[in-house]
């Protein structure tokens, strides 16, 4: 690919173009290649339209005159159209079932006129460098722009070649169904131009994105471009991939968090039939079988002596004094005002995406190659290479689709602990955590505690301030290592991203002087950023003080609400889960309704719960109507999938789901005690509604947690005459 | 080592393993058929679930000899070659699926559902066990009532 020429993707004199790209143009280059080969660079929450969203001070994306290619598709999306008429996309990014692979494959069908049918988006494998980081809800936003600068340009070459290939000039020709249409009713496949595309250098038509008024996939309600295949069965995961000789793993782990191999005997293990190797891990000893069957079986029969875990004399007691006293202390209030104070208490809650950690890994004395849902393959890459003692470049990951992640799969626990495995048994393995593994060591979101306090005078709040600690990872149990995975510099950058500022400093309200404190303490214990990250309980707890304010003035919940949030998008939203949720109406006793709002992410939220907790030790959400503001909604369909998606979460998190931790161990293992929600603890009715907006896209993807989780504590405070104070209720 | 006959999707086949093998492995690891999921092999997460004579089982905690001589049929038997069944069709009517992993055994799990009862009520779909991390629940709930409606 030496010699790749650069196109931008707005020509100069573009009035239109320049208009909606203000501040930065988009590089296109094509690549050389005998089929219509073109790729973009991809950055972090670039804002393609308007530059109001996602600026990032470090400029992720950079101008243009940085950009060197150096004859690889490192840092770029790649499309090609195939002779075959296929348009394939290697998206750098993990589909978790967030619905990437959709919404790019919208953006391209929209910019090349291709049919939805006719593009294909493959997972990129990890690159040696660029930004191929899954989270802080950025794919969409920080693929909006390329994506269809990319296509745009394709679709000005096909064009191009189709107008030489006839002699009619370029401007007559027109775009549908993936193929060129001459004004006399010819027609040619992007399959059948591709070739000739791939020569076309200076394009004859313009090769920028359509205006929004233009679009007709973008913005539409559509399903699943995979639907068909996860309805059949026929979608792979880690597990189901044949890769030649991978035999199952399984690893014997220790009762107590981080706990380690004092000694073991496995003379039993190794006689049992299908075993094939057992071999010593740094938590844990893991056995290579025919079947996950006997992998199991001989697991079972090992004699492990085992070490407790640094964290094995603490208990959930303990752990929640020393969070209480690590919150730092409130400052004076204004004089003269009235108190509304709360303290907040939320427990560890695991992950457990549903389909458990799995790996492939087939390590060599000169290469490795490995199979997992990543998120962060960059970065895994380089800790799989020095784990095994491997230059980077002779480490190739594979990025499989993944069964659901809510964070757990920016780790590479179980990757680098597959590399391991199979550098030891000196075979290729298929490493999968049991559903206990993944409870009881898996990662978690870390506990917190939260005092807050809104101080009012003459019936508004002039003051609000937020003291929180929770629970940091130490680095003891950092670092590149089988049970940790993820470094040091992902989870903050990790959190960066996500987190943004402080979620209170977003200034939803109008509340004064607004003043947030963070503390924590730390554990030898894995952690994650759990969807929403610190949102998912700053925000949520503040949204139930918000609502003890409105009740201490006298004041409706919405009512008060409105008269404080400060952007009309938030008010928009409340206003709509309001009329749509029917706010105020009579309920019978024992029956409320509750709201929430959040804002982050570009994006903003409202969400109205209605609980019926006539049987207080199963409550139950009958309703949940939610409304978003995430700018242009690339595909409202995912977009409610999101939110739904998010008020299971906070249905969970708020009522029922949780981990203990007990002497140093997690006391939940399975989904028989950690009560993630079922069918009968979800709402009866869910309406999600998406507000119009042609604005860039802001992130979707963690959004609706607080306001979710909020809602539904509000309602149940609401209906029970209750003050929750500590999540899950019950737990 | 025992051989176990049993007919999988339409299809007689002959496995060898030990009794007490459970049924999801044997679909997995020996025979390669892949849509019933692992989600935690005691029974609880549901995302194996298959049907055995056309009821409702979930494969990690049936041994294979319980199998012998029945019909077992997994996610990939419910479609008609290629056309699908009318609860598949429902599902992705409906757009059901996120990351799809529990979603073969919801399918599996609406199929006997709506077999013993053609029109659920929603008390009938409460009592659905299987878990989705994604939070699918309601347009699994929709797409059982579509499914039923139409019959
Ligand atoms: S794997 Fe069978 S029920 Fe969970
Ligand atoms: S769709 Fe992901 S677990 Fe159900």
């Amino acid at each position: 690919m030496d010699g790749s020429s650069p196109t931008p993707g707005s020509g100069p004199g573009d009035g239109v173009r320049r208009q909606e790209l203000p501040r930065r143009r988009i590089l296109v280059y094509a690549l050389a290649a005998s089929t219509l080969t073109v790729a973009t660079p991809v950055g972090i929450g670039v804002a393609a339209e308007g530059g109001q969203r996602g600026e990032d001070p470090e400029s992720a994306l950079r101008k243009p005159s940085d950009v060197v290619v150096i004859g690889d598709d490192d840092e770029m999306l790649v499309l090609e159209v195939t002779a075959a008429n296929r348009v394939v996309v290697r998206l750098p990014r993990a589909e978790v079932g967030q619905g990437i692979t959709t919404a790019v494959a919208m953006m391209i069908a929209e910019e090349l006129d291709a049919r939805l049918a006719d593009v294909d988006i493959p997972l990129a494998g990890a690159r040696a460098k660029g930004n191929q980081f899954t989270g802080g809800s950025d794919s969409v936003r920080s693929l909006y722009g390329p994506a269809r600068e990319l296509a745009a340009v394709a679709r000005a070459k096909l064009v191009t070649a189709a107008a030489r290939r006839w002699h009619v000039p370029a401007r007559t020709l027109r775009t549908k169904h993936t193929m060129v249409v001459a004004p006399d009713g010819r027609t040619a496949t992007f399959g059948s131009l591709s070739a000739a595309a791939a020569q076309v250098h200076t394009p004859a038509v313009p090769s920028k994105p359509k205006p929004a008024s233009q679009h007709s996939v973008i913005g539409r309600p559509t399903p699943r471009i995979d639907g068909r295949d996860l309805v059949t069965g026929k979608a792979k995961y880690a597990g189901d991939l044949a890769v030649a000789g991978a035999k199952p793993t399984v690893v014997a782990r220790p009762p107590t968090v981080l706990g380690k191999v004092v000694s073991v005997d496995d003379a039993e293990a190794r006689a049992m039939p299908g075993v094939l190797a057992v071999v010593r891990t740094a938590h844990g000893v893991a056995v290579v079988a025919e079947s996950f069957h006997y992998a199991f079986k001989a697991r079972d029969a090992l004699k492990v002596k085992w070490a407790p875990g640094p964290l094995a004399p603490l208990s959930d007691r303990a752990i929640r004094s020393r969070l209480r006293a690590a919150v730092p202390r409130l400052g004076a209030p204004p004089h003269g005002s009235a108190q509304v104070e709360g303290e907040f208490e939320f427990a560890f809650v695991s992950h457990a995406p549903m389909e458990v950690l799995t790996a492939v890994a087939d390590v060599r004395a000169r290469s490795a190659e490995i199979w997992f849902s990543s998120q962060t393959p960059g970065d895994a890459r380089a800790s799989i290479a020095s784990a095994v003692g491997l230059p980077q470049s002779s480490v190739r990951v594979h990025v499989v689709r993944g069964g659901g992640s809510f964070g757990r799969r920016l780790a590479y626990d179980a990757a680098i602990e597959a590399a391991l495995i199979s550098k030891a048994a000196r075979r290729p393995v298929k490493l999968m955590w049991s559903r206990s593994d993944d409870i009881r060591h898996g990662r978690m979101r870390p506990a917190s505690h939260h005092r807050i306090r809104a101080s009012h005078a003459g019936g508004r709040v002039v003051a609000f301030s937020h003291a929180m600690a929770s629970v940091g990872e130490s680095s003891e149990s950092l670092g590149p290592r089988p049970q940790g995975g993820m470094t040091t510099t992902a989870h903050v950058d990790a959190r960066k991203v996500s987190a943004g500022p402080m979620p209170s400093d977003s200034g939803l309200y109008n509340f004064g002087a607004i003043d947030q404190k963070g503390g924590g303490i730390e554990l030898a214990i894995p952690l994650g950023a759990w969807r929403s990250v610190d949102s998912g309980t700053m925000r949520t707890a503040e949204e139930i003080i918000v609502d003890e304010v409105a009740h201490s003035l006298g004041k409706d919940p919405v009512a008060f609400r409105r008269a404080t949030l400060r952007s009309k998008a938030a008010k928009a939203v409340l206003d709509k889960v309001a009329s749509a949720g029917k706010w105020g109406r009579p309920m019978p006793k024992g029956r409320a309704q509750g709201v929430a709002l959040h804002e982050e992410y570009g994006s903003c939220v409202a969400c109205l719960a209605e609980i019926d907790v006539t049987d207080p030790h199963h409550p139950r959400v009958v309703k949940v109507v939610m409304a978003a503001d995430v700018g242009t909604a690339v595909n409202p369909r995912g977009l409610q999938a999101q939110l739904m998606g998010t008020a299971i979460d906070g249905i969970s998190t708020i009522l029922q789901a949780g981990l203990h931790i007990d002497r140093g161990a997690v006391r939940e293992g399975s989904f028989a005690d950690f009560h993630y929600a079922r069918q009968r603890h979800s709402p009866l009715r869910f309406e999600a509604h998406i507000m119009p907006s042609r604005k860039a896209p802001g992130g979707a993807g963690e959004l609706g947690v607080p306001a979710a989780a909020g809602a539904v504590a509000n309602a149940y405070a609401r209906a029970t005459g209750t003050r929750p104070r500590r999540f899950p209720i019950n737990f | 080592m025992p051989h176990y006959s049993f007919v999988l999707n339409g299809k007689p086949v002959t496995v060898e393993a030990p009794s007490d093998m459970p049924l999801l492995w044997v679909l997995r690891d020996l025979l390669g058929v892949t849509g019933p999921k692992y989600g935690c092999g005691v029974g609880v997460c549901r995302a194996c679930t298959s049907h055995l004579d056309g009821a409702e089982i979930q494969p990690c905690v049936v041994p294979v000899e319980d199998c012998a001589s029945r019909r077992v049929t997994t996610i990939e038997g419910l479609a008609d070659g290629e056309k699908l069944h009318p609860v598949q069709k429902a599902w992705l009517d409906c757009d059901v699926a996120q990351c799809g992993f529990c979603q073969p055994g919801q399918i599996m799990a609406a199929v006997a559902l709506l077999k013993k009862k053609p029109h659920p009520t929603d008390a009938d779909i409460d009592r659905i066990e299987n878990v989705c991390r994604c939070g699918t629940y309601p347009r699994v709930r929709e797409a059982i009532k579509k499914a039923s409606a139409e019959g």
